[in-house]
């Protein structure tokens, strides 16, 4: 396991050190472009991005206001969609007649490509953070829309029976029984909810913003400063994982009722 | 969604005529049952916990609606208080569903159930039932099963109940454990402490043991008995292995093999209680029992095994 991480890391600094070589004007001889100018142009320079970053978090220090900002439209547009998505799902998979007549609409909605509403959200909603809110919603709500249907549909008819003969009421049913085995369908989708609430707040701000890590790389993108694009996409990946880091622990919390493949039973 | 009685009677004028008729073979053996002997009026036996007059069950295919089966048909059925009945019959030949229907699970296609007197619509809130298939709420811990159903009906004290049945059930140290952190004996263990700590007055029993090795079930089933003798609630047993059903019964319905299975004979087993279910196999009354009941369910075994093979 020690030795895992180090390798990581070792391919990780790899990756830098080959991309460093490749791009820096002068260390060796251009093959593929007429100057030694073009790649760092095209490709940037990882010291230059790596200044970058340091400028924005440590020296210029203003980043915060922007990462902040994209934070919040993530975890507003997470929640928000969990919660849509959770009780949209409970409510069509529990009335079979709501969900057969809902159910063409479902899934047009599903297949339209509902990046392609940003530019409406900007409209509704203007360039603020609930524009972006909208359309991570919107990105985030069908997956854990779909996902709390297959896990109410999924409960097991034993489980459910005997909950009724224990004297559980309908509420009762949909507390205990229904909500409890949807939440672990919609653990299971959390990671890849989450990671679609931030790619909804970064393309809305990059639309359209004036704040945002997303209107960062915009601006930057303006002016052909490629190693400010480079850099705010390494900040936003290392943001994604810790927000994909931090559902993973929330889920292990949670979830601790599920067998874990290979834990070998406690007698 | 089976309450097609005109698919029934259909069913029913195809059938070999030895079964159109519902004959009921009575068997005493020593004591006489004291089982009244036609078609049972709830109103004239307002002892019986549960009864089950004339129930058949159709079960129709949604999308086929002419595929048709009838799994019981004419099954007349009484449980006195404080009785223990266990039913036997070949496999497939529709027991869980009878158990259903008295649980309320399952609404008849015809036929009425009666609980206590009264006539059953919806769920039995006076029967406990324990379930053949794992049953436990994966989600909630052994002690949050066992007082789930005193927090449906919201009683204050649920969990010292529950902790109070899990010890009964020797698992006392083991109620901050998920299911899946238990052995199938334990589980089945939680299972009857959270249908027990509900003081119900009829017991509903689906083959609870039968998926545990012949030590723990053995054990379980004194462990049930124990507890059936001090409470004296009435039990109705679904098992399909006969020495089970004597060694624990006041009471055994055989039932015919399936489609439209029907009680066929009705045993009453005098042997002596306090009983200990490996002990009780030995005994030459046992033994008795067993034959004459065989007797009786050996054809419908081997029919019902025909049938699956013919399938």
């Amino acid at each position: 396991m020690k030795y895992l991480r180090l390798w990581q890391l070792g391919l990780l600094v790899a990756i830098f050190v080959l991309w460093h070589v490749l791009t820096k004007p002068g260390l060796i001889p251009p093959f593929v472009f007429e100057n030694d100018q073009q790649a760092a142009f095209f490709f940037g320079e990882p010291l230059k991005i790596f200044g970058r970053i340091w400028a924005w978090f440590v020296s210029n220090h203003d980043i915060y206001e922007h990462l902040a900002v994209t934070l919040v439209e993530t975890l507003l547009a997470f929640g928000i969609g969990t919660v849509l998505g959770l009780g949209c799902g409970l409510w069509l998979a529990l009335s079979p007649l709501a969900a057969a007549i809902t159910d063409p609409y479902i899934k047009a909605l599903n297949s339209m490509p509902r990046v392609i509403l940003a530019p409406i959200f900007a409209v509704w909603f203007g360039l603020g953070i609930a524009s972006k809110v909208a359309l991570g919603v919107t990105l985030v709500f069908f997956i854990v829309f779909f996902n709390v249907y297959q896990g109410v549909k999924e409960v097991s008819p034993v489980v459910l029976a005997n909950a009724r003969m224990l004297g559980a009421s309908q509420k009762q049913l949909l507390r205990h029984v229904y909500l409890p085995s949807a939440t672990s369908w919609v653990f299971s989708s959390l990671h890849t909810s989450v990671g679609l609430a931030f790619v909804g707040a970064v393309v809305g701000e990059y639309l359209g913003s004036s704040r945002g890590v997303g209107y960062l790389i915009l601006q930057a993108e303006g002016s052909f400063d490629i190693n400010t694009v480079m850099a705010g996409i390494l900040v936003l990946t290392v943001f994604a994982l810790m927000l994909d880091a931090a559902v993973g622990r929330l889920e292990k919390r949670l979830m601790k009722w599920q067998p874990k493949a290979g834990e070998t039973e406690k007698l | 969604m089976h309450r097609d009685r005109t698919g029934h009677s259909d069913r029913r004028t195809k059938l070999p005529p030895h079964r159109t008729a519902p004959h009921r073979a009575r068997h005493r053996i020593g004591r006489a049952s004291n089982e009244p002997e036609t078609p049972l009026n709830p109103n004239a036996n307002p002892q019986a916990a549960l009864s089950l007059v004339n129930v058949a069950c159709t079960f129709v295919d949604k999308s086929d609606p002419s595929q048709r089966y009838t799994a019981v048909r004419d099954v007349s059925l009484t449980v006195g208080a404080g009785e223990f009945v266990s039913v036997v019959g070949p496999t497939g030949c529709g027991k869980s569903t009878l158990l259903n229907v008295a649980a309320g699970l399952l609404a008849p296609s015809s036929g009425s159930v009666h609980v206590f007197g009264a006539a059953l619509a919806g769920i039995n809130r006076r029967a406990g039932y324990m379930f053949q298939a794992e049953s436990l709420m994966p989600w909630r811990t052994a002690v949050q099963n066992v007082m789930a159903g005193l927090e449906f009906r919201g009683v204050a004290d649920a969990r010292a109940q529950a902790d109070e049945w899990l010890k009964r059930v020797g698992l006392g140290g083991f109620g901050d454990r998920y299911p899946h952190q238990l052995s199938g004996g334990m589980r089945k263990r939680v299972s009857l402490a959270q249908t027990l700590v509900l003081d119900p007055d009829i017991i509903l029993m689906d083959e609870p043991f039968s998926a545990l090795d012949i030590q723990t079930r053995q054990l379980m089933e004194n462990e049930v008995l124990a507890l059936w003798a001090a409470k004296k609630k009435a039990v109705l047993f679904i098992t399909h292995d006969l020495d089970e059903a004597i060694a624990m019964s006041d009471r055994v319905v055989c039932l015919s093999a399936g489609p439209g299975s029907h009680p066929i004979g009705e045993f009453a087993i005098d042997l002596p209680r306090p009983r200990d279910v490996a002990e009780v196999r030995a005994t030459p009354r046992f033994v008795e029992l067993h034959q004459a009941i065989w007797g009786v369910l050996r054809e419908e075994v081997l029919k019902g095994y025909q049938q699956q093979l013919a399938a």
